[in-house]
Order: structure tokens, then sequence, then C-alpha cells
């Protein structure tokens, strides 16, 4: 449809900002104010909090196990973390990251963001929403920021659990980081903000799939379904050597390399390649999200 | 009939109450006796050659030209399957048309969808909303979701729409446990929550049960002596018959009639009854009266009304020493009208 947007496209807010500041509320509050709408929405309903219950479940039951366990070093991945474990409690939140970012954390992203637009078109909710008129580019705006805030809240939620089981059943102290060098508990801590954030934004970038997909349908199921079968089947892509070609492409590469902010100095290309990755994937899908959802029919 | 029918069509648009920009509709809607349409200004709702081809080929609508006169309750008929939701979906800028244009309040859309529809309430396809939340919740989403709303005023407002469908004493319960009649009602909340100049609803009805129905209309009928203009779908005459002012048809995606009501019965001519003990006598009187069309059978003779009045046919009658014991000008049945029009039977939606 060349008419791209019926319901208030952003070169056309500036009358209907003008209008807005006469009327009622500027752009801004009330933008502010749908958004909160829809964060009460998300962080109210009962799966969604199941699934940060889980979330937060699996870090302490992650450190219970290591505990009663003697750690020793075995061949995956978090090897290195777990042989650290034992002398710092800290780690437990690499090894809970490094151990939920295959599934667990995904699998969150993929319910809220497959759910956001195709949730509301299954039932109904999305006409409602669009004759108000909420404003198609606005809504999904406000729907993306929701997730990314919901992608961010699942990283805090599991470090924060980590950290909180790590420090009661582990010693805490100075981190010795994967590099030898040892720095302060503070400036553990700060750097594991910074993983956080850093997987947070590989997590946001898997929304943004999610966000395009879901408007591609009125099933939230098949829209959930489809965007964890994309980011499983990127994992696996990632780990067969004849894709090599291609890895550094796929939306899953780069989430594990948030222990170069374990090193010093700090690996900044493979960080910086990963936030690049992670960016230019949430921009062509959100992209494709506006154009499907601007141009596309609601008969649901 | 109903003794409760409004104003006859002769009075076609009260003039909408104080707004903002309703100076345009005021000069047009005079209280001009003739039935004849208002001018485009005085339209709430135009459409030209409004076409819309789903992309399996099928056309739901095709070439609609809709002129609903502000002010007016239309009744927008037709079966279903006839393109009147498709139609209201396109009103709405749900569903863009194939070709076509649509002028709501004056104002071109789609651009000015954003500017219009916040004037705009809608009820479309049925009750939709968050079942776990409650109805107080789903009308602060909907607000919410409203750029032009003001915040401060929301929960006034919202209670204000609650207490206007009688959902007050229901608005903590969750959605999820509302019946059918109060899902409906929520529904059309959501259109009052604030003032609106237009307010379109899909078959508002349907799925109710008598009460809710009548309920319903009741709720219509007041929102619609606030000078709102309402487009209400149905694919019952009956149903909307007795609020209506006016009446657009649909069948199979083209619009079949449309006017006033008085101009769909004027569709079918009015004949005149006479009850008497002389229909021999009383058939030659209307015949020397010019009238066609005359029938007698068991004491009653009728013919064509034409331009002749009643009470000079009765004059003529009781000169002529016609016994009179009864004469009537019945309304012709809408209801057989509007099956000529739309078709009778399950193979009307094409």
């Amino acid at each position: 449809m060349s008419t791209a947007e019926a319901t208030g496209a952003p070169p056309a807010g500036a009358g209907q900002l003008a209008a807005g500041a006469a009327a009622g509320p500027g752009a801004v509050a009330a933008w502010l104010r749908l958004l909160r709408s829809e964060l009460r929405l998300v962080f109210r309903r009962l799966r969604n909090l199941a699934l940060l219950a889980v979330l937060a479940a699996l870090p302490v039951l992650l450190g219970i196990a290591l505990r009663l366990a003697a750690p020793r070093g075995g061949g995956g991945p978090e090897s290195s973390f777990i042989d650290q474990l034992a002398g710092n409690g800290v780690f437990l939140a690499f090894i809970a990251i490094t151990v939920m970012i295959a599934l667990v954390l995904p699998l969150a992203i993929a319910v809220v963001s497959g759910d956001s637009v195709a949730g509301e078109a299954g039932l109904g909710t999305l006409r409602y929403l669009l004759t108000v008129p909420a404003g198609r580019t606005r809504l999904l705006a406000v729907k993306y920021v929701a997730i990314v805030i919901f992608a961010l809240a699942s990283c805090c939620v599991v470090v924060a659990a980590a950290l909180a089981t790590g420090a009661t059943l582990f010693p805490v102290g100075p981190v010795t980081l994967l590099s030898g060098t040892t720095v302060s508990l503070g400036e553990g801590l700060l750097r594991v903000l910074f993983v956080t954030l850093y997987v947070a934004a590989g997590m946001a970038a898997l929304g943004a799939i999610g966000l395009a997909v879901s408007t591609f349908t009125e099933h939230p199921i098949g829209a959930i379904a489809t965007v964890l079968v994309l980011a499983v089947a990127s994992e696996i892509a990632d780990n067969i050597p004849q894709f090599a070609v291609v890895q550094p492409y796929l939306p899953t590469h780069w989430w594990l390399f948030f222990d170069s902010l374990l090193r010093t100095p700090v690996a900044t290309t493979d960080l910086l390649h990963g936030l690049l990755s992670f960016g230019v994937y949430a921009v062509i899908f959100c992209a494709i999200a506006w154009a499907r959802f601007t141009s596309t029919d609601v008969t649901a | 009939m109903s003794a409760a029918r409004p104003a006859p069509a002769g009075t076609p648009a009260q003039i909408p109450a104080s707004q903002e920009d309703g100076q345009s509709a005021a000069a047009d809607t005079g209280p001009d006796e003739a039935p004849s349409p208002p001018g485009p200004s005085g339209l709430a709702i135009t459409t030209s050659g409004l076409t819309k081809r789903f992309r399996g080929g099928q056309v739901a609508v095709d070439d609609l030209a809709l002129a609903v006169p502000r002010g007016s309750v239309y009744g927008f008929l037709g079966p279903n399957g006839s393109g009147k939701t498709t139609t209201i979906r396109m009103l709405l800028g749900l569903i863009y048309p194939t070709r076509g244009s649509v002028c709501l309040l004056g104002d071109a859309a789609p651009g000015a969808a954003a500017r219009v529809l916040p004037r705009v309430g809608s009820l479309v396809e049925g009750p939709a909303f968050y079942p776990g939340l409650s109805g107080r919740a789903n009308l602060t989403r909907i607000d919410a979701a409203d750029r032009t709303a003001d915040p401060g005023s929301a929960p006034a407002r919202i209670d204000a729409a609650l207490d206007r469908v009688g959902l007050l004493s229901a608005a903590r319960k969750r959605y999820r446990a509302y019946s059918l009649g109060m899902k409906q009602r929520l529904a059309i909340a959501t259109s009052l929550l604030r003032p609106r100049e237009l307010i379109i609803l899909d078959e508002p009805t349907n799925g109710l049960d008598p009460q809710g129905t009548r309920e319903v209309r009741g709720l219509i009928r007041e929102i619609a002596t606030d000078g709102v203009t309402v487009l209400i779908s149905s694919h019952l005459l009956a149903e909307v018959e007795q609020i209506c002012t006016h009446v657009g048809v649909m069948r199979t995606g083209r619009l079949v009639f449309q006017g006033s009501l008085e101009e769909m019965r004027g569709l079918d001519s009015r004949r005149v009854v006479v009850r008497t003990a002389q229909p021999g006598q009383a058939a030659k009187v209307l015949a020397a009266l010019g009238l066609a069309d005359i029938q007698s059978a068991d004491g009653e003779v009728s013919a064509q009304l034409a331009d002749e009045s009643a009470e000079r046919i009765c004059r003529e009658l009781v000169l002529a020493g016609v016994g009179v014991a009864g004469l009537d000008t019945p309304r012709p049945n809408l209801e057989d009208l509007f099956v000529g029009l739309t078709g009778e039977g399950f193979d009307v939606d094409g």
C-alpha cells in the first residue's frame, strides 16, 4: 500500500503534536502513558511472572547443585567459571548466564516478543487499540520498548538471583578474571553489570526478530515457537564447523562473547562486533515489523 | 408496529450539540421538512467508489458510495457476508481500500485517521478485551492508547462510561467472568470514554438475548438523542428499525438502497384498507376517486393510496352511503421490503 501509515506516521506528527498540546497531554507524555500501560500488561501477566520466577529459580538450583557436587573441571564452556566458583560466589552469575543463554533466556524473550502483536490480534484487542487510534507506528514502538525492558529485566533477574545465591553459598571476595588478573569486588560487580547489559542487548535483538514474526500472524503460540526455533537453529548452526563462513552473521553467535568483559584488557573488538550484530538485527527486524504492521489489513 | 418510533424521517438530522468544529454541520441541518439529504458538509460519513478486493480475488465491497447525514441514526443493513464489516473496517482504517476514498466528519481518510478517529467511537465485530483484566482496567488500557485523552480525568471518564452502560457495579470483576451482554456493553463503553461526534457500532446486538438487545437499543437511542451520529450495522432490520432514521442496505458488497426510512417505505406504495359491509359499493367509490389496484376480500376493500388523503376517501365513502366500519392506511412492511432488496435464502452471500 502506498499509504504506508494510516494512523499517524512520524512525518504527520508535527500537526498532531500541536493539536495534542492544545487538546490534551503532550505527545511524549501520552507515549509514556501507553508504555506504562504496556509494561503493566507485560509484567502483571501471570504467564510472564511465572517465566521470571523460573529465571530466578534456576540460578538458585544451579548454585545448590554446584555447592553439593564438588565442582570438577569439565569440557563445557562454563568449566573455567566453575573452577572459580569455589573461591568466589560472584562467578555463579556467569555460570547462570552461560547455562541459561542457550535456551531459557531466549524462551522468555520469545514468549513476550512473539506474543506482542500476535497476542493482541488473537484477542481482537488490536482492532480496539488501532481504532482509538493508538497509531500503528506508535503502538509498535511501545511494544518494542516493552520487549527490551522485559529482556533487561529477565537478565537482571538471572544475575541478581545468581549473585544472591552465590553470596550465600560461596565465599565472596576480589574477583580473579579469566586472564588471571585479580580485581576488587567492586570492579568485579561492575563487570557483572556490563555482562548483564551486553546479554540484554543480545536478547533485545532476538526480541526484534520476535516482534517482526509477531506481525505476521494472529496466533501467538505460532510466533513464539517460530522465534524459539530460529534461535535454537541459529545456535546449532553456530556449532557446526561447516557453517564457519556464516557463523559471525548468526543472531546468536555473539551472545557468549560476554566473557570478553572478564579479561584485562577487555577484548573490545569482540564486544563491539557483538553489539554491532545486535544493533543490525534490531534495526532490520524492527523495519520488517514496521513495514508489515503499517501496511497490513487488520482483519482479526 | 412500535409506538416508540422516533421522529419521522422528515426531520433527518438533529443539530450536533456543542462541537468544537461542527459549524459546517449546523448550517446545513436546519429544521427543513424536506426529506432530501443535507449537503455534503452535513454528512458524517461519505465514501466514494470504495472497493475492497481481498487477496483471494473476492470482492467484499464494490464501488460503495455511503452518505450518512450528521445527527442521523443510520442502520447499515445486509445479510451476513454482504460486506458490512469490511466497510466498517475500512471506515476506521483497519483495512486499506483497494480503490476509492473515505471521508469521516469532513476529513478525508486515510491521512486524517489520526485526527478524526479520536472523535469517533466504535465497536467492531464484537467485544474483545484482555480476559484477565477487570472491566475498569480494560477501559484504562484503551484510554491510555489515546494520545489525545487527558490522563488526569481518565478515572472519572472511565467511571462515567461504565456507569452509562450500567457496569459500574461490575467494574472490578474480571472480563473473563462477564456475561455476553456485559461484554457487549463494555465494548460500547469504550466509545463513550470521551465525547464523540460519530459512533460506529458493528452488530452491537449480536448474540444477545431479547433483554440484552433491548438494553443496547435503549442505550443507542440515548446516545443518539445527544445529537451524535450513529452508524449501526445489523443483519436484522427489525432490530434497528425502531431507532433508525436512515438506512443503507448492502447486498453482496453493493449498496442496493440508501435513504431515510420514509423513503424506504416509499419503495412500496401505501394502501388504504376499508372495512365495510358493502364492499361492492365501496369499491365503486374508490374507483371513482381514481385509486388503482382495488382488491376486495372478506369485508375489506383495499386500494393503492397514491396521493389521495385518507380523510377525503372516508368522506366520499360516507357521502355515497357506504357504512365504514374501519379505515386504515397501514405502513408497508419494511421486513418484506428488506428481504426484497437483499434476496432470500442462503445463497445471497455469493
